[in-house]
């Protein structure tokens, strides 16, 4: 019997469910904490403090939250469809949580002599495997209106499903031409197409990349993305001031919960699959030498800034946490000097730098803009955007055709 | 373990197949419908044809029967009544099901008598790339034939919904 650790870990099928379970650990977290995020940044924005009583800053919001929906009452509406009911968030955020699969978050990484993908699998077919899984994510929230039985949630499931499938047209036709640019529908190969620079500065990203700049694409792409994740400015099937809540008005407890857990598990696929179809995915903005010390620099600046703050406290605890968090981000500055953890790290900080930047720019769009009325969302999707995207698709297929 | 999936997910096919026709509520038989495209996707996936896997996830499960659902919801039916059933049609149609179970089994043997059986994962012409070349070089004319027919078929749907504006 062989028991090294390597040749153990090297085997396909454990090594797979390490980086499963590794995966699906920190998107869960990560989903918990962006809603933290979200809070605070709108709160900010709306010039108040957002959550602050649970732990310092509100940072144990999350977790006071999970127990709150774990341990309140599950109702069941009496004149519900109860299999439907109880199916739809099922539905719901299995779709959702699935997406992440085919996800690449870096390059081949050589760790204790096991070679991996920073992936859990590479299908040839991924961009369509995520078309699919965002298809189907239609039926939780269509069934959990309809099976309500309530006419707010029938109308909030009604208007999803029109509106999803309306958007997935633009969405698909923008996420096409940088697949021609690439020439693959593997979401790894798309991204390393995307490595190098122009001219020795200029990242050969999708938005840059001759001979056909991804820019129009990736602004179509985008608003689509809002609609396709049911996001202010087109949250039309919960619109609070119209419906309740829309399609979950009925539902309590975790099936509650479990929307709102597909909802940012949407939100975070679509921002994977921006950043990896339109901006390079995990290669830098710089070239590699200047590129490699950016991410210590930001959290040395970080660090310094909240001790700077921690200095002049203007609450009372801030003399505390404050420069604890500094001396954090001073050591995590350090963490990514060590030329061991350099070639998982930096990919890592890239990509996740650019899913964050994209999320925040979701947070600050709800933040500050309207809902639109339901036939401006119609008419947007049919009447600009679907016209606006197949010439967008001609026109990158035509430079492709001629100059590459 | 392809044989596992194979039997699993045609086992799964069949009987939502039968749930479509067994339930009375539409919702219930259009779901029942997306569980055999799923698992048909699924068979066509242990095939090698992944392409054709993803478009009828994306086609067939996740557009026309969210249109079906749509349109359910929005007329909002309820349970179909069933009609009296009399002894008669279940003695007529029970012969008649093992007549046609007969004669496709009939037709399978002496059609194809010697056909070999499919062995999964030896058919390697099922990636994109390699459905785009057939369909542009080798098919076409039907390819182009078929998208004027649906081209057709839209300008029909859209003649026959418009208000007559005079």
């Amino acid at each position: 019997m062989n028991l090294d650790i390597a040749s153990i870990l090297g085997n396909f099928y454990v090594l797979t469910l390490v980086k499963l379970g590794l995966v699906a650990f920190v998107l869960l977290t990560a989903l918990a904490y962006l809603q933290w995020i979200e809070r605070k940044v709108i709160a900010h924005i709306q010039l108040r403090v957002g959550p602050t009583r649970v732990g310092p800053h509100g940072l144990l919001q999350p977790l006071a939250d999970t127990i709150k929906l774990l341990t309140k009452e599950d109702l069941m509406p009496p004149h519900a469809n109860k299999f439907f009911f109880v199916l739809a968030p099922m539905v719901a955020v299995f779709f959702a949580l699935s997406a992440i699969a085919v996800i690449p978050f870096g390059p081949k990484i050589n760790l204790f002599g096991i070679e991996t993908y920073m992936q859990l699998s590479d299908l040839n077919i991924g961009v369509l495997y995520l078309l699919a899984l965002s298809g189907m994510g239609v039926y939780g929230v269509a069934l959990a209106g309809w099976s309500s039985n309530n006419k707010y949630a029938l109308i909030g499931g009604l208007r999803s499903s029109a509106q999803m499938v309306s958007y997935e047209l633009p969405l698909a036709l923008a996420l096409a031409s940088p697949l021609l640019l690439a020439g693959s529908l593997s979401l790894r190969e798309i991204a390393e197409s995307q490595s190098g620079f122009m001219l020795g500065f200029i990242p050969r990203w999708a938005i840059f990349q001759m001979p056909a700049p991804q820019l129009i694409g990736f602004i179509l792409f985008m608003i689509a993305a809002f609609a396709e994740t049911n996001r202010i400015p087109f949250d039309l099937p919960e619109a609070e001031n119209e419906l309740v809540a829309g399609f979950h008005t009925e539902y309590s407890s975790m099936k509650f919960a479990s929307f709102f857990m597909a909802e940012y598990a949407n939100m975070v696929t679509i921002c994977c699959v921006a950043t990896l179809l339109f901006l390079g995915g995990w290669y830098p903005i710089v070239p590699s030498p200047v590129a490699d010390y950016i991410p210590s620099l930001l959290h040395w600046g970080a660090g310094a800034m909240l001790i700077f703050h921690g200095m002049q406290p203007a609450r009372k605890w801030d003399k505390y946490t404050m420069p604890a968090f500094g001396v954090v981000f001073l050591l995590g500055g350090f963490v990514f000097l060590i030329p061991f953890l350099q070639p998982i790290l930096l990919p890592l900080f890239w990509f996740i730098s650019k899913v964050g930047i994209l999320l925040f720019l979701f947070i600050w769009v709800r933040a500050t803009l309207p809902r639109f009325r339901y036939d401006q969302l119609m008419h947007f999707a049919w009447a600009f955007m679907f016209p606006v995207s197949v010439v967008h698709l001609f026109a990158t297929a035509f430079l492709v055709a001629l100059l590459k | 373990m392809d044989a596992i999936l194979f039997f699993l997910f045609a086992a799964i096919a069949v009987v939502s197949a039968i749930n479509v026709v067994v339930q009375r509520h539409p919702i219930s038989s259009a779901l029942s419908l997306v569980g055999v495209m799923g698992s048909l996707a699924v068979l066509y996936l242990l095939l090698g044809a992944e392409f054709i896997a993803a478009a009828q996830m994306i086609v067939y499960a996740g557009a026309i029967m969210v249109l079906f659902v749509f349109v359910i919801m929005l007329l909002n039916a309820g349970s179909e009544t069933s009609p009296r059933k009399g002894w008669l049609l279940t003695a007529i149609a029970m012969p008649l099901l093992v007549l046609f179970l007969g004669l496709v089994s009939y037709i399978i043997q002496r059609g194809f008598p010697n056909a070999p059986l499919v062995k999964f994962g030896e058919f390697t012409g099922g990636s994109p790339k390699e459905v785009g070349t057939a369909l542009f070089t080798r098919y076409l004319l039907p390819f182009e034939i078929t998208s004027v027919l649906i081209l057709i078929a839209i300008i029909g749907a859209v003649v026959l919904a418009r208000k007559e504006m005079e």
